[in-house]
């Protein structure tokens, strides 16, 4: 090793303190950025094979039934490559063990080889064999949910009759990497099943013989999507077709695109706050360095080195701290990579999962790591060269001192000895200071940030939602009842209150923007069902008329008192220019509510039941369950608690594991931030303070002084702090597609407080590493030394 | 007395600001070294001699004026150029020694025989100035006299032409200070190095063999020395 090297190595034992503090700082922000972005690479890649090996459509459409034929003409419009036509129904499914029905779904599939489209993976069994009627694959999410295996039996209510089916297969579906179902806000997968069945056993099952009533499309490369979509919805208007939908609008994939975006701006937003602050203290740390050691650079330069030998040298120890956080940030960014896909891996699933941690990912990150740092680094080290060696061997001038802004106003007095010389020294160095403090902000930033969704939802799952659903439980229909099935159910012994809500199916459309959606039908006094506008105000559909979600009256550009023109999407397939009677705002999607009896009205409709909100006795719970169980119309029950327990039982374990490492995190950054500023504000003053000591202060008074103007940073860096993380949430909540959910941007006071707690915390210990070296001061040495 | 010329100065001036001030630290000075002689600056403090001898070294530029070293014109040399004759022809001693406090005595010396193109043994350096026994210890475990001994060995570990020491001894007790202008003096002549010596001390112009008095940035007198030199263990001050 040369001399150089030597000297290094134990400079680099001196300030190890600072070298690990600023090395764990970096590797929280290379640790992000791996996690984030091999997340984000994962499920990427595994999302781009999976759709392309297992053909997953452009264009999907649902109608109510069309002769096979029509399906031919589809596959004749310009631009569609391969058509696969299916039956899909909805079917109830009792589970033993399970006490409310389940809602499940039956995708046909061809009697004899792979679906053309959309194809299944099998991850285990085999698909049902040809003439079997009780054979069936199931989507792996719910037989994991539900612990069912291959050879178990399987109720399901087929077009109102029960029927035991036996599982033969488990299978992926690009349709469902996500399973919902659509009438949900949070995948649940012991709640929702998808079965796939012979056609001819569908067939048989809905005489649906010949015929079809669903579609997916496969686009030529090139080919125009709108005009495909129009040519659709033309071919497929006389048989009931719903608007047919882009590959981007399809539940499964929407949900997936919108989470793989929420990574990418994670994966940007949050290693750069990191790096940003680990940049900031390599650049105090090493600027203090080269001032301390400037006559030794000019003896370097004296003794014939050259400028970049030494500017290299400083740059090494930016290498050794870049080696160091890489280190740990890369072994720490595998595992939590892990874990994250993992968790994500529950939810979405693949056949095979792309491989995670990638050299190029290292390279880049490790990359970016190093310019940060050298970054930092750089304007230390070009002052080495600007130093001239005969000026540097000169002490340096006294450092200039002024009055501060509370002196010049006059308000010195009021300030003790100590205080004033915090304030001076902060007067001295106003950039550093407020850097430092900008520091321990994007710590406190940062673990908002990553809660704030979290908080969010929290907040709509347990404050907003139980106040909206005062039922107990929801009942969905398979198809739409006719009002008399309420009293139905209000006859259920322990059935004390039954209501109703209608959903149409509609487009609603404004010159020439349009969106689709449900009209829900409500009563006029609702007693279980409420409408919450911002999650708080009490709001009701008007007498006539519409009530728009306001974010869905902004994308259609519409004002309450404007006639909007809705094509009904069921029944008798009318359009309609219907008023817009007032706005909603919402938290999750776009939808249109109104008054049952006026919507009835204008339809020209009867009264008809789509979901029944119950209130019961909950002691006689298991009775209502067994007779829901047996109503053949029913598709599937839910409870608001289910509902909430489902939650927490999906977020509980990675909530802890996420705040967990937020915590570390923000502690990181304000350690390292007070510990840096902590230990150079003792090397540049330990002259004075020794000097106080002299004249008899005592440690304790002199430790304010030290530590008065890094309390004074984490004093105000925990508001700034707090202003920076909620405007960073604001801005990153409305980078999330509007259209599916608008966070209300609830931050938990718990948040606030603990984020402050820990920068408080941190700045303590930092404070009491340094205290034990200012107790041990040399007042002789210090005095008598040069520099 | 050898009269190869070594480095020669012609009409040196060198102003720099001071805050608001501009400061004229040398008007004019022509000065000529030659191969093998001690030479010591005299000068009270301000009078130059400190800028004088760091524009010679090529740690300094001047503002007008030429300095040659062996024919070559150091003058409007860029930095890089100054670093490579610093590096091969150079050695200094501060008066505050200046080592590197993270490296022993032998890494000190070390630093500078890594890059010279045939220097000493550090080993040897140390053993030259008498400090044969204290190798691997660290400068804060050496007295001040001992401190500089260590820069006198790294700054002739090299085999320099010139060797420039700025105040060597103002930092010491008069006993150390002797030690160490014994050992500078030996080098000067056992080794031939072309010595300057700075100091605001007079009695110690005696060792030299030549005088040189500055005074606010000019040449006052320049005396060549009769007879022998005296021995620095002779001195009193």
């Amino acid at each position: 090793m040369s001399v150089l090297g030597t000297k290094l190595r134990r400079d680099l034992w001196r300030i190890k303190g600072q070298v690990t503090t600023i090395a764990l700082v970096l590797a929280c922000g290379i640790m992000a950025m791996i996690m984030l972005r091999s997340t984000f690479r994962s499920l990427q890649g595994s999302r781009d094979a999976y759709y392309a090996s297992y053909r997953f459509a452009d264009v999907f459409a649902r109608l109510e039934r069309a002769p096979l034929e029509v399906a031919a003409r589809l596959a004749e419009i310009p631009g569609v490559a391969v058509v696969s036509s299916r039956i899909v129904e909805e079917v109830m499914v009792p589970l033993p063990g399970e006490p409310d029905p389940i809602a499940g779904r039956i995708v046909s599939i061809p009697d004899r080889g792979a679906p053309p489209l959309n194809d299944l993976y099998l991850r285990a069994g085999r698909l049902p064999a040809e003439g079997a009627d009780d054979e069936v694959v199931m989507l792996e999410q719910f037989a994991s949910a539900q612990h069912l295996a291959l050879g178990e039996g399987l109720p399901v209510v087929i077009n109102g009759r029960l029927r035991e089916l036996a599982i033969v297969g488990i299978a992926l579906s690009p349709e469902y990497v996500l399973a919902m179902s659509g009438r949900e806000m949070v995948a649940d997968n012991r709640r929702f099943v998808v079965l796939w069945m012979p056609r001819a056993v569908v067939a048989a099952a809905y005489r649906m013989e010949g015929a079809f009533n669903d579609v997916a499309l496969r686009l030529e490369p090139g080919a125009s999507l709108p005009a495909v979509l129009e040519a659709v919805d033309a071919a497929l208007a006389r048989f009931g077709g719903r608007h047919a939908v882009p590959r981007a609008k399809q539940l499964s994939n929407y949900a997936l695109t919108n989470e793989l975006s929420v990574l990418r701006t994670l994966a940007l937003v949050l290693p750069a706050m990191f790096l940003g602050v680990a940049a900031f203290l390599v650049n105090i740390v090493v600027s203090r360095l080269v001032f301390l050691e400037r006559t030794q650079i000019a003896v370097l330069k004296a003794l014939g080195f050259g400028d970049r030998r030494i500017g290299l040298h400083y740059l090494a120890l930016v290498a050794l701290i870049v080696g160091l956080a890489s280190v740990l940030g890369i072994a720490l960014g595998a595992w939590s990579a892990r874990w994250m896909t993992d968790i994500y891996g529950a939810f979405y699933r693949f056949p095979t999962r792309a491989h995670a941690l990638s050299p190029s990912l290292v390279v880049l990150t490790v990359g970016v790591g190093i310019a940060a740092a050298v970054a930092g680094a750089l304007g230390a080290v070009r002052r080495i060269a600007r130093m001239p060696p005969a000026e540097a061997m000169r002490p340096p001038a006294p450092l200039a001192y002024r009055r501060s802004l509370l002196e010049r106003l006059g308000l010195g007095r009021l300030l003790g000895p100590s205080a004033m010389m915090v304030m001076r020294e902060i007067t001295r160095r106003p950039v550093r200071f407020l850097m430092s403090t900008l520091g321990i902000a994007m710590g406190i930033a940062i673990f908002i940030m990553g809660r704030f969704s979290l908080d969010s939802f929290d907040y709509l799952m347990t404050h907003v939602f139980p106040r909206e659903h005062q039922e107990d439980m929801t009942v969905a229909f398979v198809r739409s009842q006719p009002a008399g099935v309420l009293s139905e159910l209000e006859h259920v012994p322990g059935v004390q209150l039954a209501e109703a809500h209608r959903v149409v199916p509609v487009r609603l459309r404004m010159a020439t923007r349009w969106r689709d959606t449900t009209i829900t039908g409500l009563p006029e006094h609702p007693v279980l069902g409420h409408l919450l506008s911002g999650g708080r105000t009490p709001t009701a559909p008007p007498e006539r008329g519409l009530l728009l979600t306001d974010k869905l009256a902004e994308l259609l550009g519409v004002r309450v008192g404007d006639p909007i023109d809705v094509d009904i999407l069921e029944g008798d397939w009318q359009t309609r220019s219907l008023p817009v009677a007032g706005l909603i705002d919402e938290a999750f999607g776009l939808q249109a509510y109104a008054r049952a009896d006026w919507l009835a009205a204008t339809l020209h409709q009867e009264r008809r039941v789509s979901v029944a909100l119950l209130g019961i006795d909950v002691a006689r719970i298991d009775e209502i369950r067994v007779a829901l169980k047996a109503m053949p119309a029913v598709l599937g029950v839910t409870s608001t608690e289910r509902v909430i327990r489902a939650y927490r039982a999906q977020t509980g374990g990675s909530m802890l594991v996420m705040t967990l490492i937020l915590s570390l995190s923000a502690a990181a950054i304000a350690i390292g931030v007070v510990y840096n500023n902590a230990r150079i504000a003792l090397s540049m003053r330990s002259r004075d303070l020794a000097s106080l000591r002299v004249l008899g202060f005592t440690r304790g008074e002199i430790s304010s002084i030290l530590l008065g103007e890094l309390g004074a940073q984490v004093v105000l860096g925990i508001p700034l702090g707090f202003l920076i993380g909620t405007w960073i949430a604001g801005w990153f909540a409305a980078s999330i597609d509007p259209e599916a959910y608008r966070f209300p941007l609830h931050i938990a006071t718990s948040t606030y407080a603990t984020t402050a707690v820990i920068a408080l915390v941190s700045g303590l210990i930092s404070a009491l590493l340094v205290r034990r070296d200012l107790d041990h001061l040399d007042l002789v040495g210090v005095l008598k030394a040069s520099e | 007395m050898a009269v190869v010329s070594v480095l020669s100065a012609r009409a040196l001036v060198k102003r720099y600001r001071m805050g608001d001030l501009e400061v004229v630290a040398l008007r004019g000075v022509d000065l000529e070294l030659f191969e093998g002689e001690l030479i010591v600056l005299l000068g009270a403090s301000g009078s130059g001699k400190s800028t004088l001898l760091n524009i010679l070294g090529g740690l300094d530029v001047c503002t007008s004026g030429q300095v040659d070293y062996r024919g070559t014109e150091l003058t409007g040399a860029d930095e890089d150029e100054l670093t490579q004759y610093r590096r091969r022809h150079v050695g200094f001693v501060f008066q505050f020694y200046n080592l590197l406090p993270s490296l022993t005595a032998r890494e000190n010396v070390a630093l500078v025989t890594e890059i010279a193109e045939d220097p000493m043994d550090p080993a040897e350096a140390l053993e030259l100035v008498g400090l044969g026994e204290r190798l691997d210890h660290f400068p804060s475990q050496l007295s001040g006299g001992e401190q500089q001994r260590v820069a006198v060995a790294r700054a002739v570990a090299k085999r320099p032409d010139v060797l420039l020491c700025d105040e060597p001894t103002g930092a010491l007790d008069f006993q150390t200070g002797v030690r160490v202008l014994s050992t500078i003096e030996r080098i000067n002549r056992e080794l031939g190095t072309t010595t300057v010596i700075i100091t605001h001390n007079a009695p110690i112009a005696a060792i030299a063999n030549r005088v040189v008095t500055l005074a606010d940035g000019q040449i006052v007198s320049a005396k060549v020395a009769e007879g022998r030199r005296t021995r620095p263990d002779e001195l009193r001050w």
